[in-house]
């Protein structure tokens, strides 16, 4: 499996904030962390579908801006006493730059 | 590194509440072994009495079982009565010998019920009401006897009396004061909480004291008085009182008097020894209801946790009768004394009675028979301590309800039946609220909101809610705290928060979390906007706004929709417009294909399902300033057209509209803010329920402050009445100024005022005229800093990656 995409420079991303990546149609949010670690999960929170890369992130979590349910982009759960979970996508940062697993 | 060994003693709800904090904040740093007299996991003790009544099962009840204990990698010692402390060795004996080494260790022994000294006491058939023990017991004695005698009308006594009724038993309570729970409620009030206990069935003798209990064969028989009479009794319950369980503290020399001494942070006079609960004494008392109990526990894991900020400094304890039908509320001192004052309402034919007892202007006590609505706000009044002279004339009536939306009107959560809905906003009905109490073992409102979603909306349901968790939980329910930390980040409050800011000159948010030595690395999608809100308030210019920490709508500038499309409302100052402004509209609605155009009730106009991408042309090509409709920040100022057309005029309040608008927008504040000017008191622009709504007069100018025409309707009170339009802007700009310096981030004006009283705002706007001008120059100040937002994006790439989707 090398079939890693080149998505931008982690330099884009901003601490504590995401990007909305679109491939295919399919918009994925790719989440950095208050340091240098970069995630990726489905765009889509599980309870009514909101665009979590719009959400508030604090450590590797982020709260939907809809209806404040919070999601863990580490393994895509939602956090208790929530149910639901969302995709993830392997992401990772070489040489500054992110690459995506779609 | 080897885990800290920690040991409790006692298995109860406090002990078990304090495990369940501790392994929140320090979940690897103890090795944990807990010792449990009883038999069972943790239950719910005071569902003790539903489950007396056959309302529920002990299985309902119980809320750790015993694999949560396993889950959580504790260890657990049941039916093992621990009766001996080596402190030398540090070690803990139980009866059976067997034994377990402490670093730190944590009495949770709990309470036993007073039996009172008589001759007799020992007999079977006499039980107290404590454990599922004394409730299979009572059960069991229902269905083979007839004659239960309880002695005791306390809280305690009288739920006892009403299960064993409710299980077809011939009840008689007795009680040795001159009223039934003398301690909670006064005169009036337990009468007439007799008199509807009798019509259920209930047997009251006052003022009896007990002599001895007679027994046949080694079973009781009777209970004789000193008077000499006598009553049959084939059941005996002893509910005169608790008394803490210090035995086993005594015998290993720790000190005790009327329980466990322990300091403010629950440790007794050896510190690696903690005590909580029922069994503590602490700054002289004792208590016996759970949530004083809760937050012991939670002090005493902060501490256990080594975060050593907590403080326990006692509670003020509300009582609630858990005896379906009846409804009570007690608080504080409510019988008097020599310096207080009485507020009674009294109706004994409706079955209503209340009385309120204030002291130097404050409400320190309340008794409610009857209708108990408003007990949780008299509850709050009391425990904030605040000045109540302002609202002394409407106080009896309390709070007014009337202008709540969502609940179809109603404001008696007991009246409701399971199928009523309580939270409007999320569907959440009376009974779903009822069950999750009960199975999930909730005692908060957070509690609530978190496993149901009531009230986590808009909130117009709190009221309802707490009234809920009161009736079912009884006075054991952890009511709201008067002041609480900003999340579960951080023990600080609010207010803590603005004056460290304030007096250490924190600029950011990583120096204000590590300053106020905040839990988590980042805190939450709670306290990070209002650290930020404090932040740019208290230092404008210097501190920097972090976009990251502010909602979507106020870091993208637009309202999200629920299909994640914004809408964009362009300012039109006063509501005016121009045939120039609508074409452009219009323009962008059509290169743009908006699909839907509204008017607002703000007098603007709403453009909706915008894509993100195109926010920035959007803005671009209608040219126009950020309507802040998004924001925590000034929003519309809603104005009538006034004396320039209108016959009735008297001002020009289109004008003075326009004048408040361009001065103030671009204000960040609390929470959204609206203002509204009307150009006579027939009041078209609806001033009255505004932030801040001017009235024009012949004479000058009306300011009226605190108006909410949101989730409760609020009608803003009178500020003061000045000549010219630039005292409008003084004074009002004044105003606002003091609410965005002092009040809690998401407080509405309404709800600052409430709690700071209309005196104190009347002091700082109107009294001081330094102080006003000082506050007026401050707000332009913070406003001179500010930019236009959706210019600065449109045209000078400000947050440009914030906008740009990245295709792959």
């Amino acid at each position: 499996m090398s079939n890693w995409i080149r998505v931008a420079p982690l330099s884009e991303f901003p601490q504590l904030g995401a990007r909305v990546v679109r491939h295919e149609g399919k918009e994925i949010a790719v989440f950095r962390n208050a340091g240098e670690d970069v995630f990726a999960i489905n765009d889509k929170c599980p309870h009514k579908g909101g665009p979590l890369s719009q959400g508030i992130v604090s450590g590797n979590t982020v709260t939907c801006p809809l209806h404040g349910m919070n999601i863990c982009f580490e393994d895509g759960m939602a956090q208790a006493p929530d149910e639901g979970c969302v995709g993830t996508y392997p992401v990772k940062v070489e040489e500054g730059v992110v690459f995506l697993q779609i | 590194m080897k885990k800290i060994k920690l040991v409790m003693v006692g298995n109860g709800m406090a002990g078990v509440r304090t495990i369940e904090e501790l392994l929140k904040l320090a979940p690897d740093m103890y090795d944990i072994t807990v010792f449990g007299a009883e038999p069972h996991g943790n239950y719910n003790r005071i569902m003790l009495s539903p489950v007396l009544s056959g309302e529920q099962t002990i299985k309902d009840i119980m809320l750790n079982d015993v694999d949560w204990y396993q889950q959580n990698g504790i260890t657990l010692h049941l039916n093992k009565k621990i009766n001996r402390i080596d402190r030398k060795n540090r070690v803990v004996y139980a009866e059976d010998g067997t034994f377990a080494e402490y670093d730190r260790l944590i009495l949770a022994t709990g309470s036993n019920p007073f039996i009172l000294p008589v001759p007799g006491k020992d007999l079977d058939g006499v039980i107290g009401f404590r454990d599922i023990h004394d409730v299979d017991a009572m059960i069991d004695a229902s269905h083979k006897h007839k004659h239960a005698v309880v002695i005791g009308g306390g809280l305690l006594g009288l739920e006892a009396a009403n299960g064993l009724l409710l299980r077809g038993m011939d009840v008689t309570v007795i009680h040795i004061a001159e009223w039934l729970m003398e301690r909670q409620l006064d005169r009036t009030a337990a009468r007439l909480l007799q008199k509807s206990l009798e019509e259920k069935g209930l047997k009251f003798l006052l003022q009896k004291e007990t002599e001895l209990i007679a027994g046949k064969d080694g079973k009781v028989s009777a209970v004789r008085f000193k008077d000499g009479s006598e009553i049959p009794a084939d059941l005996v319950v002893m509910a005169v009182g608790i008394r803490p369980n210090t035995a086993l503290a005594e015998s290993a020399g720790i000190h005790c008097n009327r329980g466990i001494v322990v300091n403010d942070t629950m440790q007794t006079y050896d510190p690696r020894i903690y005590a909580i609960g029922e069994c503590v004494s602490h700054r002289g008392i004792a208590y016996g209801l759970v949530a004083p109990l809760f937050e012991m526990a939670k002090v005493c894991a902060n501490h256990l946790a080594e975060m050593g900020i907590g403080r326990y400094v006692g509670s003020v304890t509300s009582t609630k009768l858990k005896v379906t039908g009846v409804d009570l509320f007690s608080a504080g001192n409510f019988s008097g004394g020599a310096n207080t004052e009485d507020i009674v309402l009294s109706d004994p034919v409706g079955g209503v009675y209340k009385k309120l007892v204030i002291q130097d202007n404050k409400l320190v006590g309340a008794c409610l028979y009857g209708d108990t609505v408003d007990g949780a706000w008299y509850f709050q009044l009391l425990r904030e301590g605040r000045n109540v002279s302002d609202i002394r004339d409407h106080l009896m009536f309390g709070q007014n309800h009337l202008g709540d939306g969502g609940h179809a009107g109603q404001n008696k959560a007991a009246a409701m039946t399971d199928e009523m809905e309580v939270c409007g906003c999320n569907g959440v009905c009376k009974g779903d609220i009822v069950k999750a109490i009960k199975e999930k073992g909730l005692f908060t409102l957070d509690d609530v909101k978190k496993h149901t979603k009531a009230a986590s909306s808009c909130g117009s349901c709190s009221g309802l809610v707490e009234q809920i968790l009161s009736s079912t939980l009884g006075g054991d329910y952890s009511a709201t705290p008067a002041v609480k930390p900003i999340c579960g980040c951080t023990e600080r409050t609010h207010d803590e928060v603005r004056a460290a800011i304030r007096d250490h000159k924190l600029l950011s948010i990583p120096d204000t979390m590590k300053f106020l030595e905040w839990r988590t690395p980042d805190g939450c999608a709670t306290c990070r906007p209002a650290l930020n809100y404090y932040l740019i308030s208290t230092w404008p210019g210097e501190a920097k706004d972090d976009a990251q920490s502010r909602f979507v709508n106020e870091r993208v500038h637009a309202n999200i929709q629920k299909d994640g499309t914004y809408s964009v409302v362009p300012r039109m100052w006063g509501g005016k417009t121009t045939a120039a402004d609508l074409r452009r509209i219009a323009d962008v609605a059509d290169k743009y294909a908006v699909p839907m155009i509204r008017v607002t009730g703000g007098q603007r106009i709403d453009l909706f399902g915008i894509k993100k991408e195109d926010l920035p042309g959007v803005w671009a090509d209608l040219d126009m300033p950020s309507g802040h409709a998004y924001g925590k920040a000034l929003r519309t100022v809603k104005t009538c057209i006034g004396s320039e057309f209108c016959r009735f005029g008297t001002q020009n309040s289109t004008q003075m509209g326009i004048d408040l608008e361009k001065a103030f927008w671009k204000m960040w504040a609390p929470h959204k803010v609206k203002f509204a000017v009307s150009g006579c008191p027939r009041n078209c622009a609806e001033a009255a329920i505004k932030d801040v709504g001017i009235i024009g007069v012949d004479s000058g100018w009306e300011i009226y402050v605190g108006g909410n025409g949101g989730i409760k309707t609020e009608v803003a009170e009178f500020l003061v009445k000045v000549k010219t339009a630039e005292e409008v802007l003084e004074y009002s700009g004044a105003f606002i100024q003091v609410y965005r310096e002092e009040a809690r981030y998401l407080d509405r004006t309404v709800h600052w005022i409430q709690r700071v009283g209309m005196d104190y705002v009347k002091k700082r706007v109107l009294e001081d005229e330094a102080g006003r001008k000082a506050l007026y120059q401050r707000l332009l100040h913070a406003l001179s800093v500010e930019k236009d937002p959706w210019k600065e994006r449109a045209t000078e790439g400000v947050a440009k990656h914030e906008f740009e989707i990245l295709s792959v």
